[in-house]
């Protein structure tokens, strides 16, 4: 191996990482959540990059398919859908919420960090199977992981019904007085909202 | 077939970092929308960990890489759902600001 294979290794790591965690911290504080769901498909593809990177590639391949093809563009649908410029109003005590929160959360990193550098990890581990891993990704699905793998397939069948379910408005509904059928969508801007505002 | 490079800690910290700042996120954001993205961070974050052990210390066997395939496949699940949650809720109090949504408080 020469050391200008490593040498790369190491730089590709060092940009993907750079670009994970500056778009991570641009998705959580940047005030316009357009640029926030473009930074958090920025976000993926790096991420895609380390798994690259770990000799992963069927992964890689699956993380950009799923969450860059379907769950960022499903987090913009939902942006346009919800297209509300409301000016949030200012609660009480947010400068001492940030606070606390930070400090937790630093709490929380530098436990993570210290676990991190404590413990003698068994590097190296077994030699890599490298390209082999997806032959051996459907063996592991199709033989000891069989179970998880086919509940999965229920709990995505149950997710896209539960969504459809959740997110449709044009019931077919009777009406309670008359008897005849009203198209609920029609009728549901006129009246006042479901869930009334709790007033503190 | 390529050697490992980079340290193990390395992912391990990018990681931890990742997470932290989905967890940072998940407290302070106002906006609905942003966290759902910020519940991404994280689960990207736990999916990072899972690849790097797998690689390092699983390089023949890869079950780490089985469990990320599982957590795509829940985040996925878990992010059409919560948008559909987010849409009818958006519709029946028409705002998505967190701190608005006290129905359930005392």
């Amino acid at each position: 191996m020469p050391p200008l294979a490593e040498l790369t290794q190491l730089i590709v790591f060092a940009l993907l990482a750079a670009a994970v965690l500056v778009g991570a911290i641009g998705v959580v504080i940047l005030p316009n959540i357009v640029y926030s769901a473009f930074l958090l498909g920025g976000v993926f593809l790096a991420v895609a990059g380390l798994y690259l990177l770990l000799n992963a590639s069927f992964i890689a391949a699956a993380q950009v398919l799923i969450y860059v093809g379907a769950v960022n563009v499903l987090i913009l649908f939902a942006i346009m859908l919800v297209n509300k410029r409301e000016a949030m109003g200012a609660s009480p005590g947010v400068g001492l919420r940030r606070l606390l929160s930070s400090g937790v959360c630093a709490g929380l990193l530098l436990l993570l960090l210290r676990v991190t550098f404590t413990t003698a990890w068994a590097t190296p581990g077994p030699p890599q199977i490298g390209e082999g891993a997806v032959i051996h990704l459907g063996e592991h699905f199709f033989s000891d992981y069989l179970l998880p793998f086919e509940l999965a397939s229920v709990l995505l069948l149950m997710a896209m019904i539960g969504a459809i379910v959740l997110a449709r408005r044009d019931v077919l509904s009777a009406d309670i007085a008359t008897g005849e059928a009203v198209d609920q969508g029609l009728i549901e801007k006129s009246r006042t909202p479901l869930l009334m505002e709790k007033t503190p | 077939m390529t050697s490992l490079s980079v340290p193990l800690e390395a992912y391990l910290t990018v990681a931890a970092s990742l997470f932290c700042i989905g967890v940072w996120g998940l407290i302070n954001s106002r906006n609905a929308v942003r966290v759902l993205m910020s519940i991404e961070l994280m689960l990207n974050g736990v999916n990072i960990n899972l690849m790097a052990f797998s690689t390092y210390l699983d390089g023949s066997e890869i079950r780490g890489q089985v469990y990320a395939i599982f957590v795509i496949t829940v985040a996925a699940a878990e992010a059409a759902v919560g948008l559909a949650i987010l849409l009818s809720l958006y519709r029946n109090r028409d705002t998505v600001d967190m701190e608005r949504f006290n129905l359930l408080r005392w």
